[in-house]
């Protein structure tokens, strides 16, 4: 009977674990991984010598010599883990500042302006038109429950009306019950609810905010955008109300020669409804390929607000009417500095934002 | 939906141009999406004869074709092969202008001169065929010479596509448009040209009709249909039916399609011999039950539904066996589809509870003409007028079919139609002017709306207006209806006043100021995506459950993110990939907490009629600025942090370094920022871990960045505090002493503690500042030389050299307290 190439294997083994916890740096880790794991340890040779044996001895040695080879790989990985840890550690240590001795008047940093989002301007240039005109401006959360965005907005679940929004679903309780707001209108709900609750109706307000929906980035819609929308529930308000303040709006907004028209459309939310659209502002109205000849361009949706949706918050629709109105405020962006491709504003290339003051 | 004007005018006269009647269907919210003029620019097209074709040398993708097109041999290059000689083809000659304004001229190429086009039907916009030239011998029996468009028998027309909302299903077809048209135009409305069942036996006799859940089906009705011949639709009524966008199949399955796009109402026809027992049950689906449906897909039906709302509830239509024959109101099956060889058929007319097709169609994602109908709401009464319009369709190919007397019509529920009142003033209360009363009747009755009672009006919806409700709701949706034939634009405009003032909260004014703040100081304000992936959210928070977005786009974007942080990281390293990394980039917005981690999840209302009790996320808001420019480090922030508290006036947070400094920053080189009086931390400041740096920005060349994070709630607050505390001080009249003093400290000891200690220990003592900070040879070990500018005033006199030797005395005695010993 030959010896066994692998009868002193597990003094192999002891002697190569050893040599791992002696290493104490990274370098020399890297130095000595050929000898320990690479075609130049004794592993290595030991496995070239296992040709000379039958296939049955063959197989066992070489079941034997695999197993370890993982042991010493597994030596060898978290040896450089502990080595990369310390390295860390004293590469952070080495670089430790104690920020409470900075002397803030000798830090000298270059004098240069920067420059606001362009959608964050066009949302102030928008507000400070509602707030002169007597809105006071809102703020709502970005997830919200389906109540909030569908149901008390007369859209219950499961109507063919939630398909008009590409929804993200967030996964959270039960399925579809948590979202990503398709619309600032869940906002709507909430200055309602907690009016009522108050007594502090009537209310004037605009909302502004981030939305999303479930629609792949184009030139023309980004998966998140921006809308503000507008609510009025007063005594006595009326449609030519909704149409007088749309009238207001545009005129201050995009200028005395830019006016506004309003045409049927459906919203679940309210009725009547109408899509709200204005004077193209690229051809003043003449006809251009923007407004496909008619002179119109679509900006937003609007109505008086339907009855279910005051019953849904207890407003006392007897006593109370309004209307709501909303729009795109990346949409007022792209129209007014003529923006190709909306991505630009999710990009933030310094080219692009430097643009803006 | 695409409707020929030569059918829409069957129903109403029209105005007098397209543009006028685009214009008012604008108006009446039937918004036209297209116009399309079908048969423009065939004029000049004439039929020709192929009487030779031979190649031409050197060229093998094309061909000299001969044709005679009335005027004696014509020469003409052409690249389809499809053809042989004898073969009648459409010639566009020389001079003639194409759909799309292609102008056909004499071109010469290899040597051969090309006089005019052959064309296919997708060239002469005729269909979407453009497998070489149209062959005309396929179609009609056709003479050389003729007109193209006489020897189709295809007249110009123009096709229009408009845009019908969902509430107004009654719309959705030709009829309904012309309804709508009729009433704003003020002219007649024509009824189509109906069958009536033929003295027969009655169709009980040959057939059986059921409903078992009435709640589901509302009316089922089926006639039988004798002496059926299928074969092809008559000329006119195919190309009515691709002028409206669908495909002619056979004369049976085109009067259904026909009956559905001119009336509104789906029928099904069966082929009779395949109906087990010749009988249709419509009924609730046992959970399991399967059926292949005509598109070949096998469809588990009744399954628990997984969407919100949703019952898992299908209605299907059985046959005498019980077997499952269709997903009622939405797909058929492939077992009793007419075929060739049908003779007898059973036609149903039916409708379904919207809402049941709408659960069922979106469970089994699957939509057709049908079921996007019936969701949103069949006209109830129009079933067997329907069938008396598909039996008038049908004769026109089949003039020997039968219409059994006595069709069986079935009830299941259908909702009664709902009666509003009409009270004096509501039009004006919700419009804000008084409409002529009959103006208003007018518009009511041509909507076919029954109007009774003086005083308060009783307005009762005709059937097919399943959108009007009861109640104050159902008052509005005829209000809308009156003031849309009405016309908005007619309507007047007022603007209304209120006495309280427009106002930003106070919240959204610092945000304001902030902003304003930031672009002062150089930070180019950025959006990054709020949407990231799961390695984005292990790169600062990996043991942390994260808020997961169930349907999400990509899986880049299926986390919501915890962070500004690695958005800008990112933004800045694409920056300086392009070389302009020389820049700061800062951003405010929302980052989301999992409620089981919130320190204050939101509970909010959810599910159906939000009845459940929702844990939603914690959304705070962060102002985060990444400083990339060459030498910006963490000092670079601590001044940056300095300038903008300067800039809000906020004074009394100190920047203390912590060993807990959250992932992605760097361990050593960030602290804390943390108000004094009530520890409130503020956020951040210092740099980005370089391990961060390397995992979102290896591409671009290797820097420092310095980072601040704040929390915008505390911010807000510490800068109302501010803005509350309005109070100024003159300074002094008299001459300032300047002094400078350097104490030996511990480390252990804060450099702005000790200012604070210098500040309090003498009333002279106008401001305190940090110039300097030596460690070192001269230091002992474990402390190091702070170094501070202080200036001396007196309110009421000039100090003398001795007031200010006191004074600086006392500040000396003062710093013993934390320790520290003037420097020698």
């Amino acid at each position: 009977m030959t010896t066994s190439p692998l009868a002193e294997l597990s003094a192999h083994a002891a002697s190569l674990l050893a040599r791992i916890d002696e290493v104490t740096t990274l370098a020399e880790l890297t130095q000595q991984e050929p000898h320990i794991v690479g075609k130049r340890s004794i592993l290595s040779a030991l496995q070239k010598s296992l040709g000379g044996l039958a296939p049955e001895e063959r197989k066992a040695a070489g079941a034997q010599l695999q197993e370890v080879r993982r042991r010493i790989d597994e030596a060898f990985a978290a040896r450089r883990g502990v080595l990369e840890a310390l390295a860390r550690a004293q590469a952070l240590e080495a670089d430790r500042l104690d920020l409470g001795d900075v002397v803030v008047t000798q830090v000298r940093v270059p004098l240069a302006a920067g420059h606001p989002g362009i959608v964050a301007a066009t949302q102030r240039q928008l507000e400070d038109v509602f707030v002169a005109m007597g809105f006071v401006v809102a703020d709502g959360p970005e997830v919200e429950s389906d109540w909030y965005n569908f149901e008390a907005l007369n859209i219950p679940p499961a109507h063919p009306a939630r398909g008009m929004w590409d929804t993200f679903y967030v996964d959270l309780g039960e399925p579809e019950t948590v979202v990503l707001r398709t619309h600032t209108s869940p906002t709507q709900i909430h200055l309602m609810e907690r009016a009522v609750l108050e007594g502090a109706l009537p209310i004037h307000s605009v909302m502004p905010g981030r939305c999303y929906r479930r629609d792949t980035p184009d030139a023309r819609h980004l998966a998140a955008f921006h809308q503000i929308e507008g609510l009025v529930v007063d005594r006595g308000i009326a449609f030519a109300d909704l149409a007088g303040v749309i009238e207001t709006f545009t005129h201050a907004y995009f200028g005395p020669d830019i006016s506004s028209r309003l045409r049927p459309a459906y919203f679940p939310f309210t009725e009547p409804s109408a899509e709200f659209e204005i004077t193209c502002t690229i051809c003043r109205g003449q006809g251009c390929r923007t407004c496909s000849q008619t002179g119109w361009i679509e900006l937003g949706g609007c109505g008086m607000l339907d009855p279910a949706v005051l019953e849904a918050v207890g407003v006392d629709g007897d006593e109370w009417s309004g209307f709501a109105f909303g729009f795109g405020i990346d949409r007022c962006a792209q129209m007014r500095h003529q923006i190709a491709d909306m991505r630009a504003l999710i990009d933030n290339d310094v080219r692009f934002l430097r643009q803006f003051s | 939906m695409k409707i020929p004007l030569s059918w829409l005018t069957e129903f109403v006269d029209l105005p007098e141009s397209v543009a006028q009647l685009t214009g008012i269907l604008d108006d009446l919210g039937l918004v036209v999406e297209g116009v399309e003029n079908v048969g423009e620019g065939l004029e000049d097209v004439v039929v020709a004869r192929i009487d030779a074709i031979r190649a031409i040398e050197g060229a093998d993708r094309v061909r000299l074709v001969t044709v005679d097109a009335g005027h004696g041999p014509l020469e003409i290059v052409c690249g389809a092969t499809n053809f042989a000689v004898g073969n009648h083809v459409p010639l566009a000659p020389v001079g003639a202008v194409l759909p799309g304004g292609f102008e056909i001229a004499a071109r010469k190429m290899r040597g051969v001169t090309s006089n005019g086009m052959l064309c296919s039907a997708r060239e002469l916009g005729l269909s979407d065929d453009h497998e070489g030239l149209y062959l005309l011998d396929d179609v009609i029996a056709p003479e050389v010479g003729q007109p193209l468009l006489g020897a189709l028998g295809v007249a110009r027309d123009v096709v229009l596509d408009i845009s019908v909302e969902g509430n107004r299903p009654d719309a959705w077809s030709v009829l309904g448009v012309a309804r709508d048209l009729a009433t704003r135009l003020g002219r007649p409305l024509r009824d189509p040209a109906l069958a009536v069942p033929d003295a027969t036996e009655d169709s009980s006799s040959f057939a059986a009709a059921r409903i078992d859940d009435p709640d589901l089906c509302g009316r089922l009705t089926v006639s039988v249909l004798r002496h059926v011949v299928v074969g092809p639709s008559p000329a006119h009524l195919a190309r009515r039916l691709t002028l409206a966008g669908m495909r002619p199949i056979s004369n049976v399955v085109d009067a259904s399609n026909l009956v559905m796009l001119e009336l509104g109402q789906p029928t099904h026809p069966y082929d009779a011999a395949h109906v087990a027992g010749r009988a249709l049950r419509a009924r609730r689906a046992r959970i399991g039950e399967v059926l292949t449906t005509l598109d070949g897909v096998v469809r588990v039906l009744a399954q628990p539904g997984r969407g919100l709302g949703d019952t898992g509830e299908d209605c299907v239509i059985v046959d005498g066996d019980d077997r499952v024959l269709g997903l009622a109101g939405i797909m058929g099956g492939a077992a009793s589809e007419i075929s060739a060889t049908t003779t007898d058929v059973l036609l149903e007319a039916a409708f379904f509870d919207p809402m049941t097709i709408a659960r069922s169609s979106k469970r089994h994602a699957l939509r057709s003409e049908a079921s996007n109908r019936f969701e949103r709401g069949v006209d109830p009464e129009l079933a067997l007028t329907a069938v008396g319009r598909f039996v008038a369709l049908l004769r026109e190919s089949n003039p020997d079919v039968v219409w059994m007397a006595a069709p069986l019509d079935v009830a299941g529920v259908v909702a009664p139609a709902p009666t509003v009142t009409l009270r004096d003033g509501d039009l004006a209360r919700a419009l804000g002017v008084d409409l002529d009363p009959a103006d208003v009747r007018a518009i009511l009755e041509g909507l076919r709306f029954q109007v009774s009672g003086d005083g308060p009006w009783r307005v009762t919806a005709p059937s097919a207006r399943l959108d009007v409700r009861t109640g104050a709701a159902g008052r509005a949706d005829v209000i809308e209806e009156i003031a849309r034939l009405y016309g908005y634009s007619r309507l007047p405009r007022r603007t209304p006043a209120w006495s309280a003032p427009g106002a930003l909260s106070d919240r959204q004014r610092i945000r304001r100021r902030l902003r304003d703040a930031m672009v002062d100081l150089g930070v180019h304000e950025s959006w990054t995506p709020t949407l990231g992936s799961d390695d984005d959210f292990d790169l600062l928070a990996p043991e942390q459950p994260r808020v997961r977005i169930t349907n999400p786009l990509a899986a880049e974007e299926s986390v919501m993110r915890s962070s500004l942080l690695v958005g800008l990281v990112r933004a800045w390293a694409r920056n300086a990939e392009r070389g302009l990394g020389d820049v700061m980039l800062g951003e405010l917005g929302n980052v989301f907490l999992h409620p089981d981690v919130a320190a204050a999840p939101r509970r909010t209302r959810g599910g159906v009629r939000g009845a459940v009790s929702l844990a939603l996320p914690q959304e705070n808001e962060r102002f985060s600025v990444v400083m990339g420019r060459v030498g910006d480090d963490a000092r670079t922030a601590v001044a940056t942090w300095a300038a903008l508290a300067g800039r809000l006036g906020i004074h009394d947070v100190v920047v203390r370094s912590f060993d807990d400094v959250p992932r992605g920053l760097h361990p050593t080189r960030t602290a804390h920022l943390i108000e004094r009086g009530t520890n409130r931390r503020v956020g951040f400041v210092g740099e980005v871990d370089p391990a961060l740096v390397d995992a979102l920005a290896a591409a671009a060349p290797r820097r420092r960045l310095g980072v601040l994070d704040l929390d915008l709630d505390v911010l807000v607050d510490l800068a109302l505090d501010a803005e509350a505390d309005q109070f100024v001080t003159v300074p002094s009249r008299y001459p300032a002493a300047i002094v400078d003093l350097a104490f030996v400290v511990a480390q252990e000891v804060h450099a702005v503690d000790l200012a604070e200690v210098l500040m309090a220990a003498s009333e002279f003592v106008e401001d305190v500042t940090l110039f300097d900070v030596y460690r070192g040879e001269h230091v002992p070990a474990g402390a190091r030389s702070l170094a501070y500018n202080v200036r001396f005033s007196s309110a009421t006199t000039t100090m003398s050299e001795a007031d200010v030797a006191r004074a600086r005395d006392a500040l000396i005695d003062a710093a013993r307290a934390l320790g520290a010993e003037l420097r020698s």
